[in-house]
């Protein structure tokens, strides 16, 4: 038996990665591969996929199966909801978002995309970027995705055609050069045959890059947190009232950016007063400091009266504080936008309510036009809006700040999240 | 340079007692479920962590079939009195006496189904607002499709295809009264990150899980513990082997496998080595493809 490596495995790092594109991109083959090839499918999971498969009188062992979990999704043959997958190889442990390509597309790649440090977009080795490759890498660029891996599939139907490939880099990369996208890289694969997925391909010698597997696990992901701009939302006040820890007057959360540090000099929003760190922890255990993603205990040098909706910052580096938001939304409910509308509005800890003030433009994810005249904002459509929140809420830009710069709105009739926020 | 970067462990840690702070902040009365297994061990762990100086802030709910593993019972009595918490019981006996439900006959009959009565009976005579589950998505497909924060209807009903969107980590716990929510702070762990955990942080468990002798009995490929609760054919034949459990269940539906692992390192190889998921030793799941999506939606947990 082999022996597994335990301080190898404490040492791991989490990627989360989204996968973009239809069934007939070959998605669930690369996946299926990804995990097959990782050792992640058990055989109790293989032999029930099998079975299934065999039932519905599938040709070949069909791995959606798998990530299909809902019983109206195998009956109708299509996924409707995100589903979640994880693998781990010696190096990083991976979460895959594998979101559907049918119905409600746009809605389930942004839910997808909005936890992502990397998205996957499979790009057909005959068809070229299409209207699809268009609209998933929009999403993943409005969604800040730090990374994009275009990989060029089914490269055996086109025998591995290096002339090909260039001419559909060239193309995907003319379209990525108008949006926001730090990073892209470009594979040659087939998942079906299982070149450069998980081993190098022999039938790709003018291909010098890295093979997806060695990617994502060898990609720089430790800057995808903003590190610079110390931010805190307060989630909850501990305060245990116990004879022990009398005075004990902690503020627990997540730190959303930056790395604060035992005596920073803070400043506590929207109260403006400010004091130091005293401590970082977290169950006893004492940090020197808390960086993004994180989540302690913090206490201050002062009594200052402080609430779950508090930010705690950097005294001379502070989010902008503002009734008024501008922000792309993308809406998520069959009802409708209601122009003049009152939402309630999340975001980090804080809780409000806001009204639509106005829709700027509705945006065609296709062509990426303007649709300035067309201001009915339905399921599945991403519009620039301007809010107005019945209380200051402390934000960045999202492309700064994915934590800060976030916002989900309730209907306050339903309850249910009706769309996600992205503050300009 | 510093790396600021956290291990996966550390990444899952902090995404589950982010998420048990949250239900804290969101809800008026949540509750725990802890059945003593492992998964809700080290969720009422992360709860201590989540809150410590401070006490957990919500009581720790056990659903008793009645037909537990004596070793479950016993380390759970002492676990939440080491870790000061306040323990509420809903018992499935009394669903049964009181005629609420009617106990399942034959050789394959399982209390597992009924607790789901109890469960929400609990719930609701406690008025809990929101329930903490350790359900996991990599554990079976249903559950792969769960939220964070998972809406539950007056009836405790779970609407697995009109599901509320949940994006970032802003989880919405909105909702009219009578209502309620399953959270589930680790949906995003594996059975491996589980065990990993366990060896990292030094958590107990019950003496279960390691190899020991026991008397068993085999039945359709799956390896029982011998009880009165068990009605055994004449052809099933009780025998002593030596096996650990990997997860815990009630006794009726809970399968062993043959194990000398004896320690958590080896309980870890072991599971870098399994080539089966291990619900595949849970007679509840083999009942049907979708047996745990059909009991998730009438209220299970």
């Amino acid at each position: 038996m082999e022996k597994h490596n335990n301080s190898a495995y404490l040492n791991m790092e989490l990627l989360r990665f989204t996968t973009a594109g239809s069934v007939d991109d070959g998605k669930s083959t690369l996946i299926g591969r990804l995990l097959y090839d990782s050792k992640s499918i058990f055989q109790d999971q293989m032999d029930a996929v099998e079975e299934s498969s065999r039932r519905r009188g599938d040709e070949n062992v069909n791995l959606a199966l798998l990530t299909d979990g809902l019983r109206a999704e195998r009956e109708q043959g299509i996924t409707i909801d995100v589903a979640y997958r994880y693998f781990a190889t010696p190096k990083r442990k991976f979460i895959i978002a594998d979101t559907p390509g049918h119905i409600q597309y746009t809605r389930n790649m942004v839910t997808g995309a909005s936890t992502a440090n990397l998205a996957i977009i499979l790009i057909d080795a005959r068809k070229g970027v299409i209207e699809q490759t268009c609209r998933h890498t929009f999403i993943a660029s409005l969604l800040g995705i730090p990374h994009i891996v275009f990989c060029v599939n089914k490269m055996d139907l086109v025998d591995y055609s290096e002339e090909r490939f260039q001419e559909i880099k060239a193309e995907a990369e003319a379209f990525a050069a108008k949006l926001k996208v730090k990073d892209f890289h470009f594979l040659p694969i087939s998942a079906l045959e299982g070149d450069n997925v998980v081993n190098r391909s022999e039938k790709t010698p003018w291909y010098e890059g890295p093979t997806l597997l060695y990617l994502l696990e060898n990609i720089h992901i430790a800057s995808d947190e903003n590190l610079i701009d110390c931010r805190f939302p307060v989630q909850y006040v501990i305060r245990p009232q116990s004879n022990e820890f009398h005075d004990f007057r902690g503020y627990a959360g997540e730190v959303a950016g930056g790395v604060f540090k035992v005596g920073d000099e803070v400043a506590v929003l929207p109260s403006g007063f400010t004091s130091k760190v005293k401590t970082l922890e977290l169950n006893g255990e004492q940090f020197e400091e808390a960086f993004a993603g994180m989540a302690v205990t913090m206490t201050l040098e002062d009594e200052i009266d402080i609430s779950r909706g508090d930010m705690i910052v950097r005294v001379n580096n502070q989010p902008e504080s503002t009734q008024d938001v501008e922000a792309m939304i993308c809406w998520m409910n069959e009802k409708g936008m209601t122009p003049g509308g009152k939402y309630a509005i999340r975001h980090t800890s804080s809780d409000a309510r806001c009204m639509i003030k106005e829709v700027q433009y509705k945006m065609d994810i296709n062509t990426l036009h303007r649709l300035e005249d067309d201001k009915q904002i339905a399921m599945n459509d991403i519009a620039k809006v301007k809010l107005r929140v019945t209380k200051p809420l402390f934000v960045d830009k999202y492309e700064t700040n994915r934590h800060t710069g976030s916002f989900i709105l309730i209907d306050e009739a339903t309850n249910v999240t009706v769309a996600a926020g992205m503050v300009l | 340079m510093n790396s600021y970067n956290l291990t996966h462990l550390k990444a899952l840690e902090a995404e589950a007692i982010y998420c048990l702070r949250e239900v804290a902040a969101q809800f008026e009365n949540p509750a725990l479920l802890f059945s003593g297994g492992k998964d809700s061990i080290v969720m009422a762990y992360l709860a201590k962590k989540a809150f410590y100086p401070g006490r957990v802030p919500f009581p720790l709910v056990h659903v008793d079939t009645g037909h537990n593993f004596p070793e479950t019972i016993e380390f759970r009595d002492k676990f939440v009195k080491d870790i000061n918490a306040t323990l509420i019981v809903g018992s499935v006996q009394q669903s049964i006496d009181e005629g609420k439900v009617v106990e399942e006959k034959g050789f394959n009959a399982s209390r597992n189904a009924l607790q789901t009565v109890t469960l929400l009976d609990t719930i609701e005579s406690n008025k809990f607002d929101a329930a903490l589950g350790g359900g996991r998505r990599d554990e079976e497909k249903a559950r792969a499709k769960e939220r964070f924060f998972s809406h539950r209807d007056d009836f405790g009903q779970w609407d697995p295809k009109n599901q509320r969107p949940e994006l970032w980590s802003l989880y919405n716990g909105r909702k009219h009264m009578g209502e309620h929510f399953r959270v589930f702070p680790i949906s995003n762990w594996t059975e491996m990150d589980i065990w990993q955990y366990i060896l990292m942080e030094n958590i107990e468990i019950p003496s279960i899980y390691f190899s020991h002798e026991r008397e068993v009995f085999e039945r359709d490929g799956v390896i029982y513990a011998d009880s009165d609760f068990m009605n055994k054919r004449d052809t099933e034949k009780v025998e002593k082997r030596v096996v650990r459990f990997r997860t815990i269940g009630d006794m009726s539906c809970t399968g062993a496998v043959e194990s000398s692992a004896s320690t958590l390192e080896d309980i870890i190889n072991e599971v870098a080595a399994a080539r089966t998921t291990e619900r595949g030793t849970r007679a509840d799941d083999k009942r049907s493809e979708a047996a745990m999506e059909d009991r998730k939606k009438q209220g299970y947990f």
